[in-house]
């Protein structure tokens, strides 16, 4: 579904991406993990459009993404760090998102506005939030639209246990209906029973992808947090 | 586009700098047709007022609004929508709104007070400068990545067209006093928006006796209606570059 083939990508002198080549499918739910600054959330954006590779290129659904910009509709992005404007309050950041990307055949996912008890807080302005809300209001959106592939940016980091039990069990069940699902993340143990590829980034590189069996056979190890961690320390 | 440019538009209306800077355009622009009896010479009074802050306005305030809607715009690069789209929005309700309060402030008691080709002609500039400096400033700040750096940069712009420019055409002429300059005075006023909307009006006004010879060269070149219409086009030019610039950047810009 998305090909990433031999996108590099470079901020002055630092290489955020090098030479990276990833294809992901349909049904997939795949662990982007790696060091901070390992360049995961780079690849995210490349993915996504907002950051252009130097060289490289990305196909989603078999066209090249470089200079289009329909394919996002199928794409529903929750940020690490969600900024939204900060005059606006929630329902009119909704309503927005609603307004301009307003899909005529699906009626929007709303389960985890009201999961997430959002209603209540419609009236509130984005700058006076706390991170946790911000983060519910960027994983509402993000599932909002139905998108057959959902990139999520450090979901659970700021969400308390509570809420990052509702956003695992959506992730769940949207991996039931057979969507894509690429997580970004360094806190693992959470999501373990959730994915099924791994991907593994290092220094802008990418160092693996693999399926979990073959990674837990490779190590010896059940968990998928030791078995990381057997492979960073080799 | 048109949801956007609603946002935008929405979004600066509400802004308090906007509705104070009609509000002080319209309470100079009354003050000036009301203090002379001749609304002619009240013209003149507002004329320097709008040289002056009409684009400084403009320009530093599309400037700060571009820099604090990054996050705005963050959020929309990562929706399905054209980067163009969201770019010209954005120019778009800039654009709109300042003409708007321009209009609003100073166009309206022009049009009460002197309706005149005159009053008309300060109209249309007042607005073009609008539009040009608005464009020069999402140019500035889509190049530049520092907030503090990028209002620095649009206020040294600002004093070059308004101020030094003036000394620099001043200092030419004076050094080349023995060549005829005359003709190459009207090539060179293209290259500063702010005086070609002063030389457009003044030449309305019938002062150009004033300005000596190169005043009846300007009167020859823009007091006709072919003068009129190209410098005209060299002002709408000055709005089309900076944002066809500009526009080319922010597509390839990483967020």
């Amino acid at each position: 579904m998305i090909i990433i083939s031999n996108v590099s990508k470079k901020f002055g002198k630092l290489k955020a991406l090098d030479d990276v080549s990833i294809t992901c499918n349909r049904g997939e739910c795949i662990a982007l993990i790696g060091p901070n600054g390992s360049g995961k959330t780079t690849l995210v954006k490349t993915v996504l459009g907002m950051v252009v590779p130097d060289s490289g290129f990305i196909t989603f659904n078999g066209k090249n993404i470089l200079h289009d910009w329909e394919y996002r509709k199928d794409i529903g992005y929750m940020p690490q760090i969600g900024r939204y404007p900060e005059n606006m309050t929630i329902g009119q950041v909704l309503d927005m998102m609603r307004d301009i990307r307003h899909a005529k055949d699906a009626s929007p996912d709303e389960e985890l506005i009201e999961a997430f008890d959002l209603n209540a807080l419609m009236n509130k302005r984005m700058r006076t939030l706390s991170g946790g809300t911000r983060q519910k209001v960027s994983a509402s959106l993000a599932f909002l639209f139905n998108p057959g592939v959902l990139i999520l940016d450090e979901p659970t980091a700021g969400l308390d246990p509570l809420a990052s039990g509702i956003l695992k069990e959506k992730i769940t069940a949207e991996k039931e209906k057979g969507k894509l699902i690429l997580i970004t993340s360094h806190v693992l143990s959470e999501l373990d029973d959730l994915i099924t590829q791994v991907i593994y980034m290092q220094e802008g590189k990418l160092k693996f992808h693999k399926n979990i069996e073959a990674l837990r056979t490779d190590t010896g190890e059940m968990q998928l947090t030791r078995a990381i961690a057997s492979i960073m320390t080799k | 586009m048109r949801k956007i440019i609603k946002y935008v538009i929405a979004d600066i209306l509400r802004n308090k700098i906007v509705i104070a800077y009609t509000a002080f355009l319209l309470v100079m622009s009354l003050s000036v047709f009301m203090l002379e009896d001749n609304a002619s010479k009240g013209l003149l009074s507002l004329l320097n007022i709008i040289l002056l802050i009409v684009p400084l306005v403009s320009i530093v305030f599309s400037t700060i609004y571009i820099y604090n809607s990054s996050e705005f715009i963050e959020l929309l690069v990562s929706q399905p929508l054209k980067r163009k789209t969201i770019w010209l929005s954005l120019f778009s309700g800039l654009a709109g709104s300042l003409s708007l309060s321009f209009f609003v402030g100073a166009g309206i008691p022009i049009l009460i007070y002197q309706a005149s080709p005159t009053g008309i002609m300060m109209l249309l500039t007042g607005l073009l400068l609008s539009v040009v400096f608005v464009s020069i400033a999402i140019l500035a700040s889509v190049t530049t990545r520092d907030k503090a750096k990028g209002i620095g940069k649009v206020i040294l712009l600002w004093l070059y067209f308004s101020i030094l420019f003036d000394g620099l055409i001043l200092f030419l002429l004076f050094q080349f006093a023995d060549y005829p300059l005359e003709n190459a005075m009207v090539a060179v006023s293209a290259f500063n928006p702010i005086d070609l909307s002063r030389i457009l009006i003044l030449l309305q006004m019938d002062v150009s006796a004033l300005m000596g010879y190169t005043g009846a060269i300007f009167r020859n070149f823009f007091g006709t209606q072919s003068g009129i219409i190209l410098a005209i086009c060299v002002l709408l030019l000055w709005a089309i570059t900076p944002l066809w610039l500009s526009l080319r950047r922010f597509i390839t810009k990483d967020l």
